[in-house]
């Protein structure tokens, strides 16, 4: 099975890539082949390069890749609990980081501790780096998570779904948190979720993949004024909005749900759910291409003047 | 009767308090106030959406009122009859007219039995019609949610998630119901597919006349499928009011704030919005806070917040607010 297929794209410094898709395109496969947390076997990256400040990460050592790893690229997750150890206390595991990444040992690893638990406002850090992970509620493990992640000062944090099991008060509480800590740290961050209306608030740029491909590539403002892949643009149709008033009786969903990825049809795999497919999409498989300043789609119509069909008929010729 | 609409379900200062035991003789210490005197009303026809965060006794409201959980204290209406004085026999009968979609297609169907056994499992429960009748009735439930009849001796693993949950839809309908408790029943589905089982909701509800209670905490799904809302925070029901009232106009701080809170799929917009960032979490509902709930977050909060708890009021028309700062502002007498 190809989880992940042929994706290329760079961040740049001080950047904030979006990754939106939905479960199964393949966003967190992608995010783990970079910091090279595949188990191997039975997975198995078959090409590619990960290029990090000129060096290949997948050609890299075990032990360069353990000085990366956590060190100058970190990761969070949605679920805390599979990047926090349940027997160990918070306070240790950020020093553990520290003491590996930053060289930092004793009094002060602890005030290190301390002083970034105090960043992602957890109250009396001083007493909760005593503590350990169960003693914490779901908001606050998601911090200590991202206090440990942050620890080494790292320039890049790929972040994965961090928010998707939060509540929306909370949620807009990390957010707000993570946001400013990228400023203060001038991280480049890539953000990993199935949420268009997150990604709105926090990336510069945008990638859309599908059943594990990238089908489309913009800045932020073109990507939701312009969406350009016929996927894209389903998406955001369906989605109702909090700031605006019912305008159609129904909703307007994509019919048809996702190829299974065993059996991934030899063309687009998103012709069988998409309205404006021509016989072309059955055959062949369309590359990601610029269309226009900043944005890529893989797609061989343009959905600005293509004739649409009922999705899963394409007249042929 | 009220404002020309029937209620078909009446809530009444319904508690649910589950016993928290402990040491060797499991005495009782407390309880966890799941949810701690709520009243309200459901017209017939209308989707009423219970919105709040996680904890805020939601999902325990939706059961207490089918009597899956029976009330601390309290009374539940449904179609004008008590249920809670009903025999087991009587409701047994009743609540073949109300139902429940789970949130979680995948642990809420028993994967060794197929579809067919499932959708037919209400029926043969009640005791309707002979084993042809209720096959028929399969087809032409599956029929109705948009799936295959032919597909019915399957099982549910061969389904995705959102046929699985079209499977649930089905098995609430066999019975003809008249009200249903729709828990979650979207979250656990992908966004491409949630579209499709709301408007399959709508249409059903449309052709067959339901009333929903739709507990949800995708609060733009919830303005869209909504005629009413009621806002619930650790166990009360906080706001209540026409859906587009709420939105456009929410009184409630925890209201403001929650709607604050929502990611809107637009940058544009999303650079412009000012958004309520509440400080700390939902507290522990065995332990609430003493006066207002909300009072440990509250950005506007004052000293009678913290003595005793607002109580629900309409102080503006069809808009229920428990808050007295609120009240101040709109009638300022507190």
């Amino acid at each position: 099975m190809n989880a992940v297929n042929g994706i290329s794209y760079s961040l740049h410094d001080g950047e904030t890539m979006g990754i939106v898709g939905e479960s199964g395109c393949g966003k967190s496969v992608h995010a783990l082949s970079i910091m090279r947390l595949i188990p191997m076997p039975p997975g198995k990256i078959v090409a590619g390069q990960v290029f990090y400040q000129r060096r290949d990460l997948l050609q890299a050592s075990d032990d360069e890749m353990r000085k990366v790893r956590g060190g100058e690229i970190a990761m969070i997750f949605q679920d805390p609990m599979t990047s926090l150890n349940p027997v160990m206390t918070i306070g240790r595991q950020i020093t553990e980081a520290v003491e590996l990444h930053l060289g930092l040992k004793g009094k002060a690893a602890t005030n290190r501790a301390i002083e970034m638990l105090e960043m992602v406002g957890i109250p009396e850090p001083a007493q909760r780096v005593k503590s350990y992970p169960h003693e914490f509620s779901g908001g606050m493990r998601q911090r200590a998570m991202i206090a440990m992640a942050l620890s080494t000062e790292p320039t890049i944090l790929i972040a994965d779904e961090p928010t998707t099991a939060l509540d929306v008060t909370i949620q807009a509480q990390i957010v707000d948190l993570v946001t400013r800590l990228r400023d203060t740290l001038e991280m480049s961050m890539i953000w990993i979720t199935h949420d268009l209306g997150v990604v709105a608030g926090l990336a510069d740029r945008v990638q859309v993949m599908y059943a594990g491909f990238l089908v489309e590539r913009a800045s932020v403002k073109e990507i939701y004024a312009n969406p350009r892949h016929p996927y894209t643009l389903g998406l955001l149709n369906s989605l109702p909005r909090v700031d605006r008033r019912k305008t159609h009786k129904r909703l307007n969903p994509i019919p048809g749900r996702p190829p299974d990825l065993l059996d991934l049809p030899p063309g687009c795999p998103f012709v069988s759910r998409c309205p404006f497919a021509i016989e072309r999409c059955l055959e062949e498989n369309p590359q990601l291409e610029r269309i226009a300043d900043a944005h890529e789609i893989a797609c061989w119509v343009d959905v600005r003047s293509a004739p649409t069909h009922e999705a899963g008929v394409v007249f042929l010729s | 009767m009220k404002n020309g609409k029937t209620a078909l379900v009446r809530v009444e200062g319904v508690k649910k308090y589950f016993p928290i035991h402990s040491g060797i003789l499991r005495r009782e210490i407390g309880a966890v106030k799941a949810v701690d005197g709520v009243s309200f009303e459901i017209y017939e026809g209308e989707t009423l959406g219970l919105v709040g965060e996680s904890g805020g006794g939601k999902s325990t409201l939706g059961r207490t009122i089918l009597q899956l959980h029976k009330p601390t204290e309290g009374i539940i209406y449904f179609e004008g009859q008590d249920l809670g004085s009903l025999s087991k026999d009587e409701l047994r009968r009743t609540r073949a007219r109300m139902q429940i979609i789970f949130q979680d297609p995948y642990s809420s169907l028993n994967p060794r039995m197929t579809v067919e056994a499932i959708v037919s499992e209400p029926l043969a429960v009640h005791k309707v019609g002979n084993a042809d009748q209720r096959r028929a009735r399969v087809d032409e439930l599956l029929d109705r949610v948009g799936l295959n009849p032919d597909f019915a001796n399957r099982f549910p693993h061969e389904f995705s998630g959102g046929q699985r949950q079209r499977i649930g839809v089905a098995r609430a309908l066999a019975l003809n119901p008249s009200f249903i408790v729709a828990d979650e029943p979207i979250s656990a589905l992908d966004v491409s597919i949630q579209a499709q089982v709301v408007n399959l909701l709508e249409d059903l509800q449309d052709s067959l006349n339901l009333t929903y209670l739709f507990i949800a905490h995708d609060l733009s799904m919830v303005r869209h499928i909504c005629d009413r809302v009621a806002v619930m925070y650790l166990g009360k029901i906080v706001e209540l009011g026409p859906t587009e009232e709420i939105y456009n106009n929410p009184q409630h701080p925890y209201t403001q704030a929650l709607l604050s809170a929502v990611p809107v799929p637009d940058p544009s917009v999303e650079q412009r919005r000012q958004r309520i960032i509440l400080k700390g979490e939902v507290p522990n509902p065995a332990d609430p806070p003493v006066g207002c709930n909300f009072n440990t977050r509250c950005p506007v909060a004052f000293d009678p917040c913290f003595v005793e708890d607002p109580e629900l009021k309409e102080l503006l028309p069809l808009h229920h607010i428990s808050c007295y700062y609120a009240e101040n502002e709109l009638v300022g007498n507190t």
